[in-house]
């Protein structure tokens, strides 16, 4: 019930302070030009001096390429956004003190901090899922139609890999009262484990993969990265329970 | 029956003690003033005694629950004003009072009479449409003070509730404060001598983490009374003052007599007889008395005596 409570006041906030917006705005605009810039990329190479030349050895642009810019395009902003959105989410309530004014009432620690979460996956399923819409519309006057059970499944990865971030963030701003510590901390752990992503034989069961695998099936492949999932979902519930767990004993 | 007490509680941040031993007890009904000077202890009891802070040892209990262990049943019954209290900029105060009301899990009907009780009772009819965030100080503290009454709530803490308003903002605060005598109990911290004097019928003396004497207001004023009388003689009759005065001074009941002006200012160590014979004296003088009167000391006086004496011991 608590977490009801805690929720609707979360949801409130992303109306009213714009977040909502302000990241549907973000990821939809992407969204769009994504396959704007896959379909018209070789026509602008040849507008600048020597343009032509290099535009000829550039293949004919196809949904692929559209599909391929999305992705970049979501997973990149996804991790920024997940970051700035969240940093201070727990840390700026404990520093302005809202935090003591409420949990010193009967709301749980646990139902404030998984009403943040959340808000903030709300928000991103929100958006991912206009921005979805968008670029698949795009996509189908500029390409062609693409698979729309597959599109699904790609966003759907898309989210749980921006969740593992707000996860990650989400427990870095309950070790702090610093929004910018905060980030700073989960900056740090994005680093390793975008290293640690980057060794072949780890990277496959790790968060990135999800985006490889999402990015396959739109090529029409089959082979699927069911240990990646089980691993990001582990690294969203993890850190959420780490933070329930420090938040419980912190001081306010 | 006791609404809040506490035993050998100590805070430790490092190597300084921000409480050391406290051993408080507080009844249900009264209005406690916990007094102290800056950096006492008193923020750091009230943070344990809400459960924001967890105290290095010694136990607490408010309403008979121990703090520890009892965190939610005890956020139900009580009422907490931080010293700096804090709220979401882009809520009306329509809007966080219904959202406390929620966390209280109050049903809609009543929720919405007690935000509209509330409201008034804070004078904040007129603004329960405007954001928080432009609101003015003193509106904010009354705010503040009405988010800690949403529940009916047995205890209230009132961390410093009037030390950064104006006059005018006090008073409010502190009338705010008196209307509630009665209906529960108020455990109230400040530095400022003069709002416990006004509102507060228990005092707690706090200092260096320890309690240095807790009384009824009325009491404590009583025990430490200076035994003084002040004489305020007309002017026409100001060259007696001295030769009266010297001659009091061999008097076996005056302690030392001290002369401002036209006032006189007498330390007996025998009030009765003060009483019997500083009215005779000054006829017999031939002073013409505009003012007569048994000094009532203030809490100014008992707080400085106590944390005087304690700074001594050190």
């Amino acid at each position: 019930m608590s977490v009801f409570v805690a929720y609707r006041k979360e949801w409130l906030e992303l109306i009213r302070t714009h977040r909502l917006l302000i990241v549907a705005i973000v990821l939809v605009f992407f969204g769009l030009t994504s396959p704007l810039l896959a379909k018209f990329t070789p026509e602008i190479i040849t507008l600048i001096p020597g343009g032509e030349e290099i535009s000829k050895i550039i293949p004919v642009p196809t949904v692929v390429d559209a599909i391929a810019q999305y992705v970049k395009n979501m997973g990149q902003f996804g991790i920024i956004l997940a970051l700035l959105l969240t940093m201070g989410a727990i840390a700026q309530e404990k520093d302005k003190g809202t935090a003591a004014m409420m949990l010193v009432k009967p709301l749980p620690r646990g139902a404030f901090l998984a009403a943040k979460f959340a808000g903030l996956a709300s928000m991103f399923a929100i958006s991912l899922a206009v921005a979805g819409i968008a670029c698949y519309y795009y996509t189908l006057l500029l390409f062609e139609a693409m698979n729309i059970l597959n599109w699904l499944v790609l966003n759907v990865l898309l989210f749980v890999y921006t969740l593992v971030f707000v996860a990650l963030t989400l427990f870095c701003s309950t070790l702090t009262k610093s929004q910018a510590a905060a980030g700073g901390i989960a900056l740090g752990l994005m680093v390793i484990l975008g290293l640690i992503g980057a060794i072949p034989t780890l990277g496959k069961y790790l968060p990135g993969e999800l985006i490889i695998w999402g990015t396959r099936l739109m090529q029409g492949g089959t082979t699927t990265s069911w240990t990646a999932l089980g691993v990001s979902i582990g690294l969203i519930v993890v850190p959420l329970l780490a933070a329930w767990l420090i938040f419980e004993r912190q001081e306010l | 029956m006791i609404a809040v007490r506490t035993e050998e509680l100590r805070k430790v941040f490092g190597t300084i003690f921000a409480l050391d031993g406290l051993n408080l007890s507080v009844e249900e009904g009264t209005v406690f003033g916990f007094l102290g000077p800056n950096g006492a202890g008193k923020t750091t009891t009230i943070r344990i005694l809400t459960s924001l802070a967890h105290a290095t040892s010694g136990q607490a209990w408010v309403l008979g629950k121990e703090v520890t262990t009892n965190r939610r049943e005890i956020a139900q019954q009580i009422g907490f004003l931080p010293e700096e209290p804090a709220f979401y900029p882009w809520m009306t105060p329509r809007e966080f009072l219904d959202y406390v009301g929620r966390v209280f899990g109050l049903q809609a009907a009543m929720r919405s009479t007690r935000t509209k009780e509330l409201l008034a009772l804070a004078g904040l009819e007129e603004a329960a449409k405007r954001r928080i965030g432009g609101f003015s100080r003193g509106m904010r503290q009354r705010l503040a003070l009405a988010q800690a009454l949403v529940n009916h709530p047995k205890v209230l803490f009132l961390d410093e509730p009037a030390s950064a308003l104006d006059p005018v903002g006090r008073k409010e605060v502190l009338d705010f404060i008196e209307q509630l005598r009665g209906q529960c109990t108020v455990f109230m911290s400040t530095h400022i001598l003069a709002d416990v004097e006004r509102v507060c019928d228990t005092v707690g003396i706090i200092n260096r983490g320890k309690l240095v004497t807790a009384a009824p207001r009325e009491a404590l004023l009583a025990q430490y009374a200076i035994p003084a009388f002040e004489v305020e003689v007309d002017a026409k009759t100001e060259a007696a003052l001295v030769p009266w005065s010297e001659a009091l001074r061999r008097v076996t009941w005056v302690t030392t007599i001290s002369l401002q002006g036209l006032v006189a200012r007498v330390i007996v160590n025998d009030v009765e007889a003060a009483k019997r014979e500083l009215l005779a004296s000054i006829t017999q003088a031939g002073l013409i008395l505009t003012r007569y009167e048994v000094v009532r000391p203030s809490l100014e006086d008992v707080f400085l005596q106590l944390v005087g004496q304690e700074e001594g011991q050190v």
